[in-house]
């Protein structure tokens, strides 16, 4: 008996070291609220993908935070990968473990959150800057430079911080465009709910919000529902919540526009990697290295290109 | 009464009223009769499972698993009036499943603080993973929307123009207090908290009592999902619930409940809720920056709690 089970595990191992030529391990945060679990599920989603494909052996791991996920990376290291992409929790805590990774010639892919150094491979990335911008100037032209805004920011953070900053710097041109009150919703339904409400109470005259995500637009449609008030008023989230596609292809007069800051640049980064382990280049280019930093840009959603951006299957 | 003793009895309803004059002075938008609606509205949810973990407490135990349980019963909930359809039966019946799974898993957990002789910190801790873990798993890390219409209209529903979530809150403190401070069963809770060897002693089913006390822990989550989600129409597995044990042990604890057990009231949690209800609220009325909020919460929550101690730091 005991021979047998042996023999077997002998066979599992060659079985299991034979086949996969390429091992990729993918660190990414803890789906801790809607987009992040949007990223897990688009994580998934592209390790699927390379299912049937036995050359490609993947791990995928999450964490709640920034130690846990580097202890995550030095276990995958240990294990022995060929390609590392990581979505880091922090940059600062997280940059040692990655240019380790990057110094043992492990192909480091960065999503999104930078390190603190250039030893790297390959960065990918949303345009946080354009994110708020597009939202501001859009309120902006659409109250004709007049009103008063309310904006329902995420938790505090580098890239929340950004954002606002470039919302603001949208209305700089806009001197008759007043900032009501800004409060955070911590990128939930919830938390937006209850600080909607409380603004509601607190100011007759609400022309249009602008929350940090569209979780946290749902929760400020519930609040205007709720108080009756929601009419003439623009609102705008962002990052392309399948919800709230929805409400803007059936063209619902509440939210006409939504802009993408999208959850699944965690799968162009594993294609990334794989293409660089198997030797392709991206099409279109000359050049036969990958591109050292890739910034994707915030795309803009109307009732007319909704559909492209709409995957009722996935989580977000 | 010396006055120090009147501050000290009554410190957390003066820190409340201080509170709210201050809110007031400083925007009088505080003081609208909705908005005072509104504050009872958004605390009747951690208010409700407070009042669970108020007898948690009170029996020597805590509750770390509150937000993600209710994050599980929230799901079941909608998951069960999903499967059903869209009656005013199934609705009911959904509640009445989601109640009892509450209360079983309550059970659950205090068996095995007792009988399994695991500190409650721990099996809380290790609850709090697996519920969350389930929630994310069977949403896959999404969302749980839910297709009834009945059951989203209960948590947005209004009776005389009070908010349910409101009401259902306000009944379930009135209740609570009388169980806990004018039963029997409400007075052994007090007393395996204060000296459990002594409650043995004086032939009080500790284990028994104990475990009742997590029961009821269990059934203040499930209501409370069961509002929560029907008003949001929809559980987060990710976001909805996060916190929930800090603020609603926060709420006991301002409130006068004692963290070693034996010592509380509903009426102080109760009040306790609130001071964070008026805290958040005032927040946002008062737009105070983002990353000073954190800092004014603190320093309220703090001086609260001073002022009830005021006689025994003497």
């Amino acid at each position: 008996m005991k021979k047998v089970l042996v023999f077997v595990l002998v066979l599992l191992s060659l079985v299991t070291f034979a086949a996969a030529k390429y091992r990729i391990g993918v660190a990414i945060p803890a789906a801790d609220h809607g987009w992040t679990g949007g990223m897990v599920w688009w994580a998934q989603y592209a390790i699927k993908q390379y299912a049937k494909d036995s050359t490609l052996e993947f791990t995928l791991v999450t964490a709640r935070e920034p130690s846990e996920q580097v202890a995550q990376v030095q276990t995958l290291l240990a294990k022995g990968i060929d390609a590392l992409v990581i979505n880091p929790y922090e940059s600062a805590p997280l940059t040692p473990i990655c240019v380790e990774a990057f110094r043992k010639g492990v192909y480091t892919v960065i999503v999104d959150r930078g390190i603190e150094s250039e030893e790297y491979n390959t960065y990918i990335a949303g345009d946080n800057y354009m994110y708020g911008y597009l939202a501001g100037k859009y309120i902006a032209e659409k109250l004709k430079g007049k009103g008063n805004i309310v904006i329902i920011e995420g938790i505090p953070s580098t890239i929340n911080t950004e954002r606002v900053q470039a919302f603001k710097d949208a209305l700089k041109p806009y001197p008759n465009i007043k900032i009501l009150a800004q409060q955070p919703g911590n990128w939930s339904r919830e938390t937006a709910f209850q600080v909607m409400q409380t603004l509601l109470t607190k100011f007759p005259q609400i022309d249009a919000v602008w929350t940090g995500d569209d979780d946290m637009l749902q929760g400020v449609i519930l609040a205007l529902q709720q108080a009756k008030r929601d009419k003439n008023i623009v609102l705008v989230g962002g990052a392309g919540q399948k919800e709230i596609l929805k409400m803007i292809m059936d063209g619902n007069p509440l939210v006409q526009i939504d802009f993408t800051y999208p959850p699944n640049m965690i799968s162009t980064a594993i294609n990334l990697a794989v293409m660089q382990l198997k030797g392709q280049n991206l099409n279109g280019f000359y050049q036969k290295g990958m591109p050292r930093k890739i910034i994707l840009s915030t795309e803009t959603i109307t009732k007319e290109n909704a559909k492209d951006y709409y995957f009722p299957d996935s989580v977000f | 009464m010396h006055l120090r003793d009147v501050i000290s009895k009554y410190g957390i309803l003066f820190a409340l009223i201080a509170l709210i004059l201050v809110a007031g002075i400083l925007s009088p938008a505080f003081l609208k009769i909705q908005n005072i609606i509104n504050i009872f509205w958004q605390i009747s949810y951690i208010g409700i499972i407070a009042i669970g973990m108020t007898f948690i407490m009170i029996g020597g135990g805590i509750d770390l698993s509150v937000g993600s349980f209710m994050a599980l019963m929230g799901a079941l909930a909608i998951q069960t009036v999903n499967a059903l359809g869209d009656t005013v039966g199934s609705v009911i019946l959904s509640i009445l499943i989601t109640v009892a799974v509450g209360a079983l898993l309550g059970a659950g957990s205090g068996f095995l603080v007792t009988k399994g002789r695991i500190p409650p910190f721990v099996v809380t801790l290790g609850a709090m993973a697996i519920y969350r873990s389930l929630v994310l798993n069977f949403a896959n890390g999404g969302v749980y929307m839910s297709r009834s219409t009945k059951y989203s209209s209960i948590g947005m529903m209004r009776i005389l123009e009070l908010p349910v979530p409101m009401i259902v809150f306000l009944i379930y403190v009135i209740i609570a207090s009388i169980i806990l401070e004018r039963t029997k069963f409400g007075r052994y809770v007090y007393a395996i908290g204060a000296n459990e060897t002594a409650a043995l002693y004086s032939a009080i089913n500790v284990d028994k009592i104990r475990i009742a006390t997590y029961v009821i822990g269990g059934i203040s989550v499930s209501i409370s999902a069961i509002l929560i989600s029907s008003m949001m129409g929809s559980v987060s597995s990710s976001s909805t619930g996060n916190g929930f044990e800090l603020d609603a042990i926060a709420a006991a604890v301002i409130g006068g409940t004692s963290l070693s057990g034996g010592k509380g009231k509903i009426v102080g949690t109760f009040l306790g809720a609130l001071v964070l209800g008026v805290i958040n609220n005032m927040l946002v009325m008062l737009n105070v920056a983002v990353y000073l909020q954190g800092l004014v919460k603190g320093l309220i929550i703090i001086s609260a709690v001073f002022l009830q101690n005021f006689r025994r730091s003497e």
